[in-house]
């Protein structure tokens, strides 16, 4: 019963590039994962992109196309077609690199994000989901274009975050898929994020994905004695289905967004079988 | 008496390690927390711009790069700030700099100004810096540290690696080439390599990062020094390192991922604080109960119970790896019913996690 609820296969195909976003420890790499095997199952022809070096995107998506892009190998990639191709490599090995990245703040992004760009203009694909960075460094990165067309007047960098400034502001291109937890701190660290993101990096926000939601029927403790170890069970799963489902209805109140909920799945262990079993869930279209 | 209370009455630094999302920050606070009921004078510095936890803390403003003190009930004092990597490295400069004129050239200095923000493990090398100052601070008797939330954020631990590799930079180095003083801007800047990172980055910038390097000549002594500094604090026995995990999957990896980088520098871990862990209630009853609602709380509290079972084994291997006693090593404190967003809060986990 989410207060306001998406279908899956309509907000996936909305934009070719789905970005997602959140905190650490929020599940984003899951969330990742989830929505591609959903995406494949619905027939999408479907990119995982990994930007973070995480091998465990990789082994959770199973057979789904992936690639992983560095920073690096994406600025070696740039300075390669900029004519710089005879020292790119003395310039990588020497770690001068970082001190560019340094000089020019958002260099990095800005060369990453082409790459993402390329990807997304080569029609190859319907979908391209990115496995962005912890939200901070997510804000950085996608304002990373707009910044750089404040401060470099000309040459190919300013050409290239012209094109990456196109992808990123146009809804039907790309959109911004911020994952939280049924939880207060985590639903407040969103509502800024998703502040920060449609003022200074003028992105669109696709739905907001609530991951493990414990969902269930409210149980009645009175049916056990008072005191009963199954009472106070009960009690406690009340409650914190209870605080889920306040924190789900304030996040709605705050962030006029449609949201996806996740539920939790059982179990410590989170392997491609477990992604794939939330994946199917996707199928059942949620009532509106 | 647990490892953890133990180390919270004698320690003068410790440092809190996990990944982001396990409620470290927390944590850190409630230990805090414990350390002034014991009276003592705790200052809790968090790297994480939790503002949230400034507000439950009862720091309107919210929290700066210097301590405020906490308005609690306890015998000792609890102080917290939260670290400005920009205005640390500032302080570090100033203290360097031969003269006024020096430091400010370097504040003032644009590439300066994103090193200070941005150079991957300045966060880390000013953590170490700021701890390093808190210790030696005569209103403490111990600091607890809250680190970044990343797979880096032990990269202060190779201190000073992390200011050396800033200074054995071939860039660096190459600007501090003993040439004649007038001629040094001259020269760097007409090295093809520096001129082809020129066409990419534009003139402007390149010329900002040179007059950077020439602004720091002489400084790098002091940064050095300090450096070492901080590593014998970090690897003394006053220190004491503290995992933080939850009993997720993801986060376990991860607590083992720290666990190793520890061990790799020789240090020991503690203990280890378990969150968010189920709760258990007590004994399921014999047989299934017949009536639905009745067997519904059964399943509930079976299902609840088979999830700590699940946990604790998940969690047997780390404990085994950290080398922990199985009974006093780790602190397990169970998922509330609500959650922990105030000063009771912090005082419920304190309690959890010592009473």
């Amino acid at each position: 019963m989410p207060p306001k609820s998406v279908d899956p296969l309509h907000f996936l195909s909305a934009a070719r590039l789905t970005v997602v976003a959140g905190k650490g420890g929020v599940g984003k790499t899951t969330v990742t994962a989830v929505l591609a095997r959903a995406a494949v199952r619905r027939g999408l022809r479907t990119l995982v992109l990994e930007l973070d070096g995480k091998p465990a995107l990789r082994t959770l998506v199973g057979d789904v196309a992936s690639q992983t892009i560095t920073a690096g190998d994406a600025l070696a990639e740039y300075l390669d077609t900029h004519g710089l191709k005879r020292v790119s490599k003395r310039l990588i090995s020497s770690g001068v690199i970082d001190v560019v990245a340094t000089a020019a703040p958002g260099i990095d992004d800005i060369v990453v994000l082409g790459k993402v760009k390329q990807l997304e203009r080569s029609g190859d694909w319907d979908v391209i989901l990115v496995d962005g960075p912890a939200a901070g460094h997510a804000i950085t990165m996608l304002r990373a274009a707009r910044g750089m067309l404040a401060t470099v007047r000309g040459g190919p960098l300013r050409a290239q975050a012209l094109d990456v400034a196109a992808m990123l502001g146009d809804p039907r291109r790309t959109q911004v898929v911020l994952v939280t937890l049924p939880e207060t701190t985590p639903v407040n660290e969103l509502v800024e994020t998703a502040y920060a993101l449609e003022d200074k990096a003028g992105v669109h926000l696709g739905p907001v994905v609530v991951n493990a939601v414990d969902v269930g029927e409210t149980l009645d403790p009175s049916a056990a004695p008072e005191g009963s170890a199954m009472r106070a069970a009960a009690e406690f799963r009340n409650a914190r289905r209870r605080l889920q489902g306040d924190e789900c209805a304030r996040l709605l109140d705050e962030l006029a967004l449609p949201q996806l909920h996740l539920p939790a799945h059982s179990g410590t262990a989170l392997d491609a079988a477990a992604i794939e079993q939330l994946a199917t869930g996707l199928d059942v279209p949620v009532p509106a | 008496m647990t490892a953890l209370s133990a180390a919270i009455e004698s320690a003068q630094v410790v440092v809190c390690c996990g990944t982001g999302g396990v409620g470290k920050t927390t944590t850190a606070a409630a230990l805090g927390l414990q350390a002034a009921t014991l009276g003592r004078r705790a200052v809790v510095a968090t790297i994480d711009p939790a503002k949230r936890l400034a507000d439950a803390l009862g720091v309107p403003g919210g929290l700066g790069n210097d301590p405020v003190r906490l308005p609690i009930e306890a015998q000792g004092e609890l102080w917290a700030l939260m670290l400005d990597t920009a205005r640390t490295f500032d302080g570090l400069v100033t203290a360097n700099a031969a003269n006024p004129e020096q430091a400010e050239r370097i504040l003032n200095n644009a590439f300066y100004r994103n090193v200070a923000g941005s150079f991957s493990g300045t966060q880390d090398y000013m953590a170490g810096e700021r701890l390093h100052s808190l210790h030696a601070d005569e209103r403490f008797d111990v600091v607890i540290v809250d680190t970044p939330p990343t797979r880096n954020a032990l990269d202060f631990l190779d201190a000073p690696g992390v200011i050396s590799r800033f200074l054995d930079h071939p860039l660096f180095k190459m600007m501090m080439l003993p040439t004649r003083r007038g001629l040094r801007m001259l020269n760097v800047a007409t090295q093809p390599i520096l001129r082809s990172i020129g066409r990419v980055v534009g003139g402007d910038v390149l010329a900002d990062a040179i007059a950077f390097f020439q602004a720091f000549d002489g400084m790098e002594t002091g940064f050095r020094q300090r450096a070492e500094e901080v590593l014998t604090l970090l690897r003394s026995d006053v220190t004491t390192y503290v995992l933080v995990a939850s009993p997720r999957g993801d986060t376990i990896e991860e607590a083992a991922y720290f666990a190793g980088r520890l061990r790799t520098a020789q240090l020991d871990v503690t203990a280890l604080i378990v969150n968010r862990s189920t709760p258990t209630f007590g004994d399921l009853p014999q047989r299934r109960p017949k009536r639905v609602a009745e067997a519904a709380l059964f399943d509930n509290l079976a299902e609840l119970h088979g999830a700590a079972v699940e946990e604790h084994r998940h969690l047997g291997p780390l404990l085994e790896e950290l080398a922990l006693d199985p009974d006093q090593g780790s602190v397990w404190v169970p998922l509330l019913a609500g959650d922990v967003h105030d000063l009771d809060g912090l005082s419920t986990i304190r309690a959890l996690l010592f009473d």
